[in-house]
C-alpha cells in the first residue's frame, strides 16, 4: 500500500516537472554549499518564471558535463578552464559575475605560525615544517587555485608532495571534515567555511591576500555543439545575473551579516 | 560521540514533528523511486530468476555465476554506466531523462535486478530440486513450473522484495550521479544525508538517517502485520 | 484382435552416471493390469516406474501404444509424499487440470467430480498442506484421477500412512482399477500386493527376476532370492 502511495507521489512529481520551464545549470559544490543559490535562484524565478536545476559538481566535472551537453548553462570559478571551454567551442561567451575569496583554515593554535595576509609565505612554511595539509585533489576551481598558490611558492606538489600533504579527491565539505578530525590545514572558500558546522578546533589563519580572490564566470552552452540546449532560457539567466538586478541579489546574500560574494560584472 | 547522537535524535525528532514540507517531499521521492525500481525489478527479476532455476541449457552454470557476481555491483558503477548511457552525448541521450527521477528509477532498477533474480533463482531452485519431478510428471514444462513455483513460494518472495527495496532505498552512489541531487527535483534521503554530511552538519545528517530507518521500519512493520493476519490460516507443521 | 500393451519395454536399461539402476528389462503393461513391483530398497522399483512413465533417458526400447489420432495414453503418477502447492485443495486440482491441458470450461466440473470420487468434497477450500497424510494422498489421487489417465503409476503410495488412511487409499486404488485404469504400483507391503494386484513383479539389483500373476507368485515355487525375500518380508506385512 505504501508502495502505491510512493508510486503516486512519484508520478505526480513527474507530471509537475513536465509542465515547468527549467534549465539545468552545472555549478560547483562550494557555490551550492555557500547557500547562494537558495537566495539567488528564487529571485531569478520571480523575475522570469524560469526554474533553475542546479547540479553541483567539482569545476572540472561541471565543465565536462556541459561538454557532454548535459547542462544548459555553466557557473564555475576557474577562469583558465572557462576560457578553454569557450575556445573549444562548447560555450558561447564567458561573462564575469562575482568574486569571493579563499581562506586558509588550520588549527586555532597555529602550530606552523602562518597567521597573516600572505598565502604564499604561509604555504611555504607549511611545506618546510611538514605540517598536515588536506588538498581537494578533484579538478575543482578551489583545487586549481590551491595548485596556483603552491606554484607561486615554488613547490611542485604533484612531483614532490611535502610531508603531510594529502589529497582526498573530495568536495570542500568533506575536505574540511577531514581537516577537522586530523587537525590539519586546508584551503577553503569563505562561503563553505561560514556555513560549516563541524569546525572542531579549526579557524581562519590567512585571509585578505588579494591573490585569494576567486572569480566566477557564467557561460551558456553552445547550441552549435548541442542543439537541444535551451539557449533562450539559459541566456535569460546569464543576462539577468550580470544585470543590476542580479548583481544586487548577489550582493544581498549574507551569512551572519557578512557579505560573501562581490558582484563585478562589467 | 554520545553528544552527537543526542543531537541527532533531537534533529530527527524536530524534523518529523514539524512536518517539514521539504522533508516530506524528499521522503516521498525516495519511496517513489525505490518502490518503482523494485516493482520493475520484481517483474523481470522474478520471472527471469524462476526461469533460470528450472531451465537447463549449455552454459547454465556460467549464467548463474555471472548473476551471483552482479550481486556485488557497486552502486557508483551502476550510476556511472547509466549516466554515460543517458548523457546527451550518450546513446540514449535523446530520451532526455538525465537529472530527473526517471533516470534514478532506471539506475536503481538495474542495481536491484540482480538481487531479485539471484535470490529468486536460489529459492525456486531449492523448491524445484525436491519437487521438480512431480511437476514434470503432471505435464509442467519450464515456464509452467517456474510460474507455479513462484506462486508456491510467494511468502518467501516478499522477503526477496524487501531485500531489494532495502538495497534500493539505502543506496546513494547511483542516484547521486544520475539524479544530480537537485534541490526539489532529484534530492532523496540518501543524497540529502550525503549533502548535510559534506556541509559538516552531522547531527542533521544522522537525524535524516534515523528518519529514513524509521520510514523503512514502518513499512516492514506494516508488512509483518499483514503477514501475521494471513499466516493465521496458513499451513500447520508440515508432515 | 488382442489389445496392444499400453507401454512396453524391451532390453531397457537405465544408468545414472556410473551406477546402473536397471538392466535387461523386458516388461509389458496390458490394459486391466494392476502390477505390484516388489523388491528391496535400491532394487530399481522406483526407477522402473519412472522409466515406464517416460521420465528417464534409457538404453533399449520403450514403446507406447498410440490411438487413431497418434496420441499417447494419458498417464499420471502418485508419489509417496505428494508435492502439494501452497494453495487450497481446489486450486491444487485446478493447477493439475491446467497443466494437463484440460479446456477451461471443463475444469471446474472435473475438479468437483474428482473431489467427490475421493471423498474430499468438504475440504475443498482448506489449504492443501494442512490436510492429514491420508487426506493429502487422497488429494494426490484426485489430482491424478481428474486428468482421466489410462495408466496410473504409484510409488509406495501408502508407505507413510497410518492403517486407517492406508485402507482408504487402497480402496480408491482398487476402485480405479475397476474403472478400467491400468496401474503399476511399487510397494514394500506384500500383503498389499496380494490384496490388490493382478500381477507381481520382483526386482533385485536392477533386474526383473520374477513376473507372474499374483496367485502364481504366492503359491508356486520361486527362485531362491525371491523366495528368501518373501520369507523375510511376510512376517511384517499388514
Amino acid at each position: 500500500m505504501f508502495r502505491i502511495a510512493g508510486a503516486l507521489l512519484f508520478g505526480a512529481a513527474l507530471q509537475a516537472n513536465a509542465q515547468e520551464r527549467f534549465i539545468v545549470m552545472a555549478s560547483t559544490t562550494s557555490t551550492e554549499q555557500s547557500g547562494l543559490f537558495a537566495h539567488l535562484l528564487p529571485a531569478f524565478k520571480a523575475a522570469s518564471g524560469i526554474d533553475i536545476r542546479v547540479v553541483a559538481l567539482g569545476t572540472g566535472q561541471a565543465l565536462d558535463a556541459a561538454r557532454r551537453g548535459d547542462a544548459d548553462v555553466v557557473f564555475v570559478h576557474d577562469q583558465a578552464a572557462e576560457e578553454k571551454f569557450v575556445a573549444e567551442g562548447f560555450g558561447l561567451k564567458r561573462l564575469p559575475v562575482m568574486v569571493n575569496d579563499f581562506v586558509l583554515i588550520g588549527p586555532k593554535a597555529d602550530p606552523a605560525g602562518v597567521t597573516g595576509k600572505d598565502i604564499v609565505a604561509a604555504l611555504g612554511k607549511l611545506a618546510a615544517q611538514g605540517m598536515p595539509f588536506i588538498s581537494r585533489g578533484d579538478k575543482s576551481g578551489t583545487h586549481a587555485a590551491e595548485l596556483r598558490y603552491w606554484k607561486m611558492a615554488n613547490l611542485d606538489v604533484a612531483a614532490a608532495p611535502p610531508k603531510g600533504y594529502q589529497a582526498c579527491g573530495c568536495g570542500m565539505g568533506p575536505a574540511i571534515n577531514i581537516a577537522a578530525s586530523t587537525n590539519a590545514h586546508v584551503l577553503a572558500d569563505r562561503g563553505t567555511w561560514l556555513n560549516f558546522r563541524n569546525r572542531a578546533d579549526l579557524a581562519i589563519l590567512v585571509e585578505g591576500d588579494s591573490r585569494l580572490f576567486n572569480q566566477y564566470g557564467v557561460m551558456v552552452v553552445n547550441p552549435a555543439k548541442h542543439p537541444h540546449v535551451k539557449v533562450a532560457l539559459a541566456q535569460a539567466f546569464a543576462d539577468w545575473v550580470v544585470s543590476p538586478a542580479g548583481q544586487a541579489s548577489i550582493a544581498g546574500y549574507k551569512i551572519g551579516g557578512e557579505q560573501l560574494f562581490f558582484p563585478n560584472a562589467r | 560521540m554520545g553528544g552527537g547522537f543526542a543531537d541527532s535524535l533531537r534533529a530527527a525528532w524536530g524534523l518529523v514533528s514539524s512536518f517539514d514540507a521539504r522533508l516530506a517531499e524528499i521522503v516521498g521521492l525516495s519511496l517513489g523511486v525505490s518502490a518503482s525500481a523494485c516493482a520493475l525489478a520484481a517483474g523481470f527479476g522474478m520471472a527471469g530468476g524462476a526461469w533460470l532455476a528450472v531451465a537447463r541449457f549449455p552454459g547454465h552454470r556460467a549464467v548463474v555465476a555471472v548473476l551471483n557476481t552482479l550481486l556485488a555491483l557497486p552502486s557508483v558503477v551502476v550510476g556511472l554506466v547509466v549516466y554515460l548511457l543517458l548523457s546527451r552525448s550518450g546513446p540514449l541521450g535523446s530520451w532526455g531523462i538525465l537529472f530527473t527521477p526517471r533516470a534514478m528509477v532506471v539506475a536503481q532498477t538495474i542495481l536491484v535486478l540482480p538481487v531479485v533474480a539471484a535470490l529468486t533463482r536460489q529459492l525456486i531452485a531449492d523448491a524445484w530440486r525436491g519437487n521438480g519431478e512431480q511437476l514434470r510428471s503432471m505435464g509442467a514444462g519450464v515456464l509452467a513450473s517456474a510460474a507455479l513455483l513462484l506462486l508456491h513460494e510467494r511468502l518467501a518472495l516478499v522477503t526477496v522484495l524487501l531485500t531489494a527495496f532495502g538495497r534500493a532505498i539505502s543506496e546513494v552512489g547511483a542516484v547521486m550521479i544520475v539524479g544530480g541531487n537537485i534541490d526539489g527535483v532529484t534530492r532523496v534521503m540518501t543524497t540529502a544525508i550525503a549533502l548535510e554530511t559534506s556541509k559538516g552538519d552531522l547531527p542533521l545528517a544522522l537525524g535524516l538517517g534515523l528518519v529514513l530507518l524509521g520510514v523503512v521500519g514502518a513499512i516492514n512493520g506494516a508488512i509483518a502485520v499483514a503477514q501475521r493476519r494471513q499466516g493465521a490460516h496458513a499451513e500447520a507443521v508440515p508432515r | 484382435m488382442s489389445p496392444a500393451p499400453w507401454v512396453e519395454l524391451r532390453r531397457a536399461a537405465v544408468h545414472f552416471g556410473a551406477l546402473t539402476a536397471l538392466t535387461g528389462v523386458d516388461f509389458a503393461l496390458w490394459p486391466g493390469d494392476l502390477v505390484a513391483l516388489v523388491g528391496a530398497n535400491g532394487s530399481g522399483k522406483t526407477t522402473l516406474l519412472r522409466l515406464l512413465h517416460g521420465q528417464l533417458a534409457h538404453d533399449g526400447a520403450r514403446s507406447v501404444v498410440r490411438d487413431a489420432q497418434g496420441r499417447e495414453p494419458a498417464q499420471a503418477m502418485v508419489f509417496q509424499r505428494p508435492f502439494l502447492l501452497r494453495l487450497s485443495v481446489w486450486h491444487n486440482l485446478m493447477a493439475a487440470l491446467w497443466l494437463a491441458g484440460v479446456p477451461r470450461i471443463e475444469r471446474a466440473a472435473r475438479a468437483a467430480q474428482a473431489l467427490e470420487r475421493v471423498g474430499l468434497a468438504d475440504q475443498r477450500h482448506r489449504p492443501a498442506r494442512v490436510l492429514s497424510g491420508g487426506q493429502q494422498q487422497r488429494l494426490a489421487l484426485a489430482r491424478a484421477w481428474a486428468v482421466r489417465p489410462q495408466v496410473l503409476f504409484l510409488d509406495e503410495p501408502t508407505a507413510s500412512l497410518d492403517p486407517g488412511a492406508k485402507r482408504e487409499v487402497e480402496q480408491l486404488i482398487a476402485g480405479f482399477a475397476q474403472e478400467g485404469m491400468a496401474l503399476v504400483m511399487s510397494t514394500h507391503n506384500l500383503g498389499q500386493a496380494k490384496r490388490l494386484a493382478t500381477r507381481v513383479v520382483y526386482l533385485e539389483g536392477g533386474h526383473v527376476i520374477v513376473d507372474r500373476p499374483t496367485a502364481g507368485f504366492f503359491t508356486q515355487p520361486l527362485p531362491d532370492a525371491a523366495a528368501q525375500f518373501l520369507k523375510g518380508e511376510l512376517p511384517w506385512s499388514a
